[in-house]
């Protein structure tokens, strides 16, 4: 049987403990088996972090959409997923007459915003509003990385991406789609935050990433 | 060039190309040749050279097509002018459209399609050398493209034929067996579960033959997942940098 940190396959056998089952797993006659391909997680869930992966939303989660369209009293935002997104103008802190929906939302922009529903068949609503942190994008940069990534960004509590932040003098908010909003005062540091973003998400499993990145970020991203 | 028909197939037990009755041709396989594709993976099984490509999921387009409960599976096998000696047409024939079917039917059963409603997986196999055992050699490919692709699935789907030429039953069919034997049996099937997703057979055979054909073709089976496994799990390796 396999153990923490291998490599599984789909179909692969993982354990005979049935209630320890996880994500990237299935349970079938009494054994838990991998249904994706990716890295064995045993702590106590048994679950497969998948190396690759489209970004599947749901409820609760903040994402960064762009609007790529509109229809009567609702926008399509597309969030870098297989399912496209609809913000409703309800939805919107403005109220806003049929008619208006260019002067506050337009086709282009970028938007954080939080995946309130989520129906059988993914069909997907959005909301602007309720939470500080919704809003339109109006400075910085949007980078886009695979989601499966997203945790090596972070890093444990949160190390890797407040060096980042530190070093580059700049803000990051990281969406759950993949997607990295950096901002900050100058275009240089802007664009080594997205450089070293970019960076993390190439190497983002190899080890003694943390202190490379430092190395890169103190010789001011040159290599 | 003149093919003429071998007199004899398997001579002490050693078959025209040096193989033993039961033995494979070699097997090569590349993951993540195409940096486009959400998988892909390229294959040569014996002088077969396939490639695979897996998108999605995806949205599909057109709408009525969309299942609401479900994702949808499609599979598409071509073969490439070149790949033969007498220039194929471009385009789907009758056979692509047979073995593009009946390979699809292969992979639905693994692959766990409740999690995407109303999307689409787009699996496309390119035959980029043909050599006998093309759709077997592409099923083997799509399986691993689909894992690269990060798909969800109960298990890889592995894939080879059994044949019979001199009355004697023989594993992984080269093209002469294949052209001038008396029968041709490709079968897919899944060695984490053991069930059987593809069975087709061409020719004669006896009950007696058929059982053994099939015992024959689930351990080839089994030797082929063993090699696709091997080489996921490198890849793997190479991308956390272990080892």
């Amino acid at each position: 049987m396999k153990t923490d940190k291998d490599v599984a396959i789909p179909g692969d056998l993982l354990s005979d403990q049935v209630d320890r089952a996880g994500d990237g797993t299935y349970v079938y006659e009494g054994k838990v088996y991998a249904q994706r391909y990716g890295i064995i997680s045993d702590r106590d869930k048994i679950s497969v972090i998948s190396l690759r992966g489209k970004y599947i939303p749901a409820v609760g989660d903040i994402v960064i959409g762009k609007v790529v369209d509109f229809g009567f009293f609702s926008w399509n935002v597309d969030i870098n997923s297989p399912y496209e997104a609809f913000l409703h103008v309800s939805e919107h802190p403005s109220r806003i007459e049929l008619g208006e929906m260019q002067k506050h939302l337009r086709v282009g922009d970028l938007i954080i915003t939080k995946v309130i529903k989520v129906d059988p068949t993914m069909k997907i609503d959005l909301t602007l509003n309720e939470d500080s942190r919704l809003n339109v994008i109006r400075d910085g940069r949007v980078v886009e990385i695979t989601n499966t990534k997203l945790p090596r960004l972070i890093g444990r509590n949160g190390s890797m991406i407040n060096m980042l932040k530190k070093e580059c003098h700049c803000g990051i908010f990281v969406a759950q789609n993949g997607r990295v909003w950096v901002y900050g005062k100058n275009d240089e540091d802007i664009d080594l935050a997205c450089r070293a973003v970019m960076k993390v998400e190439e190497e983002a499993h190899t080890s003694g990433l943390t202190d490379r990145i430092a190395v890169f970020l103190d010789e001011g991203g040159n290599q | 060039m003149t093919n003429d028909v071998p007199d004899v197939f398997v001579k002490d037990g050693v078959r025209l190309d040096g193989r033993k009755i039961d033995e494979l041709r070699p097997l090569k396989i590349e993951i993540g040749t195409l940096k486009r594709a959400d998988g892909s993976c390229y294959l040569e099984m014996g002088n077969n050279k396939i490639m695979a490509a897996v998108y999605g999921p995806r949205e599909m387009h057109p709408r009525h097509r969309q299942d609401p409960m479900r994702g949808v599976v499609r599979y598409r096998y071509n073969m490439a002018p070149f790949s033969v000696d007498d220039r194929k047409r471009p385009g789907p024939d009758r056979r692509s459209i047979e073995v593009s079917k009946v390979s699809r039917q292969a992979l639905d059963p693994v692959i766990i399609t409740e999690y995407y409603p109303r999307a689409v997986i787009d699996v496309f196999v390119e035959v980029l050398q043909a050599d006998a055992g093309t759709r077997t050699a592409s099923l083997n490919a799509a399986s691993v493209a689909l894992a690269d692709a990060g798909i969800p699935m109960k298990g890889l789907v592995s894939s080879c034929a059994v044949g019979k030429v001199d009355d004697t039953l023989v594993l992984d069919l080269m093209k002469e067996e294949d052209n001038y034997g008396q029968a041709d049996m490709p079968i897919a099937m899944v060695p984490s579960t053991g069930k059987i997703t593809l069975l087709q057979m061409d020719g004669h055979m006896t009950r007696e033959e058929f059982k053994d054909a099939i015992g024959m073709a689930i351990s080839g089976c089994k030797q082929i997942h063993e090699m696709q496994r091997n080489a996921l799990v490198e890849a793997a390796k190479e991308v956390t940098g272990d080892e």
